[in-house]
């Protein structure tokens, strides 16, 4: 091998000798998939600025409020439709109430009712679209059709129907905006399921004999969690704004406490002469829906699998 | 292959499989699969794809069975069947005396020990999310051969066995090369001494130069373990290397069956004939005829009439067209399917 070199004389390169043990080493070092994700998210950037917004709204919302020595429900009636000042960074509503304290409790009541309503239809999501998605056939086409009859009817229109049989307050929001999103979460996971469950990997522990659990445990859903993740990161934001336009028309959380649509409809009241009541919460809301939908972009291009292989 | 020693004894109860040939090890009798085709809401079956139309064929114990034919000929769907991943429409599969068909889903989970499957792709056949140790470990745990440490062990030798290194065991999929994913593969096979072993064109999509190494790996492991394949491929290049006895398959029928020298030198049906021509020949300065077939392969929905091949063959005749050719004797074990006499 090495004659190729001194022959052709002005060649500097040489094969180099390999042996099969040599072939047979591997350099990089060893990563899981989700390291490999992190990895191409970190270098994503604005997956990574939607993460530090996000990651921001949460620290504000956990610890904010305990920073503040005033509460979201006192008021000052001396100091009513304040501009924002040094004593009050937002100024203050109608009731004289701060509205940066008010703002913070807002965002937990906001980013809560986002996770906990994803959390909830991704359960059931999941759930119903693996069960439909593996057993295929006749099952399947029974639970889509039920999901679809559910999609057909507006979203809102559920949740004010709803929010009329269930009194109105933080725990019904919960239940109504869970029960609204699963839809599209077994709808998706369903899909991956479909076509996961031809791959070859699947057959193989078919063949081996794998009972049902395993294989839907340990293939199909940790391969699906790629794109239920991306859905995860996108439909957060979705329920916090269907939250703040449940508050804003006046069928989510009640007075005194604050959301950032509750927040957002009490300052349209006032819009002309005040416009801060308004301009805060609702740069909260579209902020916070930009991080999430930045996240979740820079998520989606991580996660997708046609950067791998 | 080192560790070879150390490997057979792990399965304690299957008895190291004694070579004999001739001794049947499964027999496929008469074995269909259609597809149905479905229109309209309610799913109304209106046609069947015949992708497997009556097939049988026996397979000997510590034998390379190859079957080779075109794509969409049914051979895939004969492998998926027989080791029911797929439920046959009609027919029979006898593994050591026992009907499979037949086997409860208790009995058949027990007998999957029996027979695995190697894939064609290297980058679907392996999950993804799992270390390499889990995934050929997976048999085991599914049905509970070994666990924990004597897991591990295992694992190791079979990396050992398919010429990985026993470190590779904590790695991922994505981190190897196709050849080197395939020997995963295979080592996945091998995890519970299975007898039979069907591979499903294992080398089409490999490198030229990685496929020979896999088939003589497959080679080596047979003469170690005393493996009966099933050697699924769509040209006759590769079957010709590793097969004991060759099945040539067309629109899903079997039409010419024989031991592999006797095809190679003594093709009888015109496809067989139109297939050797398509084998590669690495002396340039020779020249041969190739005999190239015209049109496309009819649609399995709506074979032809009588002999399924006679829209292509050169020597069609009247007879063809009306009258469905027997798989017949034609001397010495040589089975063939056609009206010409030669």
């Amino acid at each position: 091998m090495s004659q190729v070199g001194e022959t052709t004389g002005t060649i500097s390169f040489k094969p180099l000798q390999k042996t099969q043990s040599q072939l047979n080493t591997l350099v990089r070092p060893s990563t899981t998939f989700f390291q490999d994700a992190w990895f191409r998210l970190r270098h994503h950037q604005r997956g990574m600025v939607g993460l530090a917004i996000v990651a921001l709204m949460l620290l504000l919302a956990i610890f904010g409020p305990m920073l503040t020595h005033i509460s979201y429900s006192d008021q000052n009636l001396s100091q009513t439709y304040q501009a924002p000042s040094r004593a009050h960074i937002m100024g203050t509503d109608n009731l004289g109430r701060d509205i940066y304290v008010r703002l913070l409790y807002g965002a937990r009541i906001s980013l809560s009712v986002g996770f906990v309503a994803t959390l909830i239809s991704l359960g059931i999501g999941v759930v119903y679209g693996t069960i439909s998605g593996y057993y295929g056939g006749r099952t399947d086409d029974i639970m889509m059709r039920l999901v679809e009859v559910l999609m057909s009817v507006p979203d809102l229109l559920y949740v004010i129907l709803l929010t009329t049989v269930i009194k109105p307050g933080l725990i019904p929001i919960y239940i109504v905006l869970g029960a609204v999103g699963w839809l599209s979460m077994a709808r998706l996971v369903r899909g991956e399921v479909l076509s996961l469950k031809e791959r070859e990997y699947v057959l193989a522990a078919r063949i081996t004999g794998a009972r049902p659990s395993r294989i839907l445990f340990r293939h199909l859903i940790p391969n699906a969690m790629g794109p239920i993740l991306v859905a995860v990161t996108i439909g957060i934001p979705s329920a916090i704004f269907l939250e703040s336009f449940l508050s804003f028309i006046g069928l989510g959380v009640s007075a005194p406490m604050a959301s950032w649509g509750s927040m957002a409809s009490e300052g349209i009241t006032a819009l002309q002469s005040h416009p801060h009541l308004l301009f805060f919460p609702a740069a909260a809301i579209s902020l916070t829906m930009l991080g999430f939908n930045y996240f979740g972009d820079g998520l989606r291009d991580a996660l997708d699998p046609r950067m791998r292989r | 292959m080192a560790g070879a020693e150390l490997v057979r004894p792990v399965s304690s109860s299957s008895a190291p499989h004694e070579v004999a040939p001739g001794e049947v090890l499964m027999e496929v009798r008469d074995l269909k699969k259609y597809y149905p085709v479905t229109k309209g809401v309610f799913s109304r079956t209106v046609a069947h794809v015949k992708a497997v139309d009556g097939v049988s064929f026996n397979v000997r114990k510590g034998e390379t069975l190859g079957l080779v034919g075109e794509s969409g000929c049914g051979k895939t769907t004969t492998g998926k069947v027989i080791l029911r991943l797929q439920e046959p429409t009609e027919g029979e599969v006898w593994f050591e005396g026992q009907n499979i068909m037949g086997l409860q889903r208790e009995q058949m989970r027990r007998l999957r020990r029996e027979m695995q499957i190697i894939f064609q792709d290297p980058y679907s056949s392996l999950n993804p999310r799992m270390t390499v140790g889990d995934i050929i470990g997976e048999p085991m745990i599914i049905h509970g051969v070994a666990r924990g440490a004597a897991k591990e062990k295992r694992v190791r030798e079979l990396l050992e066995v398919v010429g990985l290194s026993p470190e590779h065991a904590r790695r991922y999929p994505h981190e190897f090369s196709g050849g080197q994913r395939q020997r995963i593969g295979v080592a996945r096979a091998l995890a519970l001494n299975p007898k039979l072993i069907v591979c499903d064109e294992p080398v089409s999509a490999l490198d030229v130069s990685i496929q020979s190494q896999i088939l003589n790996l497959l080679v080596d492991l047979q003469a170690e373990f005393g493996l009966t394949y099933i050697f699924i491929a769509h040209g006759l290049a590769a079957v010709k290397y590793i097969s004991d006895r060759v099945g040539v398959m067309y629109l899903g029928k079997l039409v010419e069956m024989a031991d592999a020298e006797e095809l190679y030198a003594n093709p009888k049906h015109p496809y067989t004939e139109a297939l050797m021509s398509a084998i590669p020949e690495p002396d340039p300065t020779l020249k041969r005829e190739r005999i190239v077939l015209e049109g496309d392969v009819p649609s399995p929905v709506n074979p032809p009439s009588g002999c399924r091949f006679h829209t292509r063959c050169r020597y069609v005749m009247d007879i063809c067209r009306q009258v469905e050719p027997e798989l017949r004797d034609v001397g010495g074990g040589h089975l063939m399917a056609c009206h010409l006499e030669r």
